[in-house]
């Protein structure tokens, strides 16, 4: 019997669901620069002191802290949909025999993230 | 009629005839409607009073069958339980179910979600057959609650619709099925998750899901599918790991 | 049917996000906005010598892999899914692939925390 089999080109911009999604899956792109960024500073450092510092010569540029702005809210977005889906790979959890809440696992992961962030950012003004 | 002026709405339905037409067209209909209406009563407006050919699938009206699932201005419904009064004034554009070949309007082919259905043995594998004398089995508030959720699947298709891993690539098993084979698996009285974790393990099985979890979104009766998926992926991980620990016994 | 091999592959995506989700945010502020302009946190926090201690010290090599290496490995498994989600025709033999890339950038990071000393 023929049938009509509709094309998924461009998918991700029919729905505003989809796009949301797409955003963060796409949040990748810059966190993998990150870690990049990263590595390659690791390559100056044992290169040397001056290589070391043109390496930070380069952060202070525009063009890396817009780059490092935009990374930051991208991977802050990840932070948060990882935390608000993060019950969909965890069994029911139960605490005296009531489930908890998958908002509350939301809460948790949230507030893991803001008190392991805030510690690094204490242990690196110490 | 009881005398009361009445809107009209405009319903913008795919055509697609397979025996003339080589791609699908749309055409619309201007739908006199009350507040109460459903789409699927507009839907079957059209039907009675102006264009007797459109093709669509009905059944129920009570959201329990699973038949009337259509995109609805790009949004996987069921049209029985929605309304006209929501599309009012703009119009509501109706298309089949995404991911599905057409067969004509708005009917589409869903035997791939039934050979899926088939592959995950959604039915009870007790440890042992227990027969009638023997009673019934006994199960806990708490253990109902481990599988009730995916219980209530109606097999829709909203939630295929919704995928877009199934609708790249419908090797994928999908929600609804790994969702019924998950309450399978979750049920105290089976055993037969051995069974089912070949289909499981499989990259066809769970890990064709990405998490978007638009199915879970959509799903009119709140089975949550991508919950199902993604708790077999710990799983399947756990299985993959742990067979060179403690293989699982083979049935 | 083929058992995948996604389990390996999903336990190292999963950690990368859960390590970036934590940290990753403070991390990019850190290193990417407030020390390059001095903002908060002053600029020698940085410097080549308290770097290189960073870098020698035992925990802080294992810091150093760890965010590198995760973060690789969780960005281009998303990568992966990335481009197939916008219709390049890479099969799921491909997953294989990027991860190769982010064993090499993890082994790129060990071997040049091993050499620093």
């Amino acid at each position: 019997m023929k049938t009509y089999m509709r094309p998924m080109a461009g998918w991700w911009r029919r729905n505003p669901f989809y796009l949301w999604y797409t955003l963060r899956e796409w949040s990748a792109f810059f966190l993998t620069a990150y870690a990049l960024v990263l590595l390659f500073g690791l390559v100056q450092l044992v290169q040397g002191e001056a290589q070391y510092a043109a390496w930070r010569a380069s952060l202070a540029t525009p063009g890396a802290l817009l780059f490092h702005a935009a990374a930051l809210l991208l991977v802050l977005y990840h932070a948060w949909t990882w935390f608000k889906v993060m019950h969909k790979t965890l069994p029911f959890v139960r605490v005296a025999g009531r489930r908890v809440p998958d908002r509350a696992i939301f809460a948790a992961g949230v507030l893991s993230s803001a008190l392991l962030s805030l510690l690094l950012l204490l242990w690196v003004l110490a | 009629m009881n005398g009361k002026i009445t809107k009209t709405i405009a319903i913008e339905c795919l055509r697609y005839d397979p025996q003339t037409d080589a791609a699908p067209r749309y055409q619309t209909y201007e739908v006199p409607f009350t507040d109460e209406m459903s789409v699927l009563e507009g839907l079957q407006y059209i039907k009675d009073h102006l264009d007797g050919s459109l093709t669509f699938r009905w059944s129920c009206r009570m959201a329990i069958c699973g038949s009337c699932g259509g995109m609805l201005n790009g949004v996987p419904k069921l049209s029985c339980e929605s309304f006209l009064r929501d599309y009012y004034p703009e119009g509501v554009r109706i298309e089949p179910l995404n991911h599905f070949p057409i067969q004509r309007d708005l009917a589409i082919d869903q035997s791939d979600f039934l050979l899926k259905l088939r592959s995950v043995k959604a039915y009870l594998i007790p440890e042992a057959p227990k027969p009638v004398g023997e009673g019934t089995f006994l199960q806990t508030p708490q253990q109902l609650d481990d599988y009730y959720q995916y219980s209530k699947c109606i097999n829709c298709l909203l939630c295929y619709a919704a995928c877009p891993q199934y609708g790249l690539d419908r090797d994928f098993t999908g929600p609804g099925a790994l969702a019924l084979l998950h309450r399978y698996n979750a049920d105290s009285r089976d055993a037969g998750k051995a069974e089912r974790m070949e289909l499981v393990n499989a990259d066809e099985g769970v890990w064709g899901c990405t998490l978007v979890s638009y199915c879970s979104e959509v799903c009119p009766k709140g089975v949550d599918p991508a919950r199902a998926v993604n708790q077999n992926k710990v799983e399947s991980t756990k299985d993959y790991f742990l067979r060179f620990v403690a293989p699982r016994r083979s049935k | 049917m083929k058992r995948s091999n996604r389990p390996i592959f999903w336990s190292l995506f999963g950690a990368g996000g859960m390590v970036s989700a934590l940290v990753g945010p403070m991390l990019i502020f850190i290193t990417g906005i407030a020390v390059p302009l001095g903002l908060l946190v002053p600029r020698e926090t940085m410097s080549y010598e308290r770097m290189l201690a960073l870098a020698q010290n035992g925990f802080g090599k294992l810091f150093i892999l760890g965010v590198i290496g995760l973060f690789l490995f969780h960005g281009l498994h998303r990568i992966y899914h990335c481009l197939h989600e916008v219709g390049l025709p890479l099969g799921h033999g491909w997953m294989a692939a990027f991860h190769g890339l982010a064993a090499a950038g993890t082994l790129a990071a060990a071997y040049l925390l091993i050499v620093i000393g």
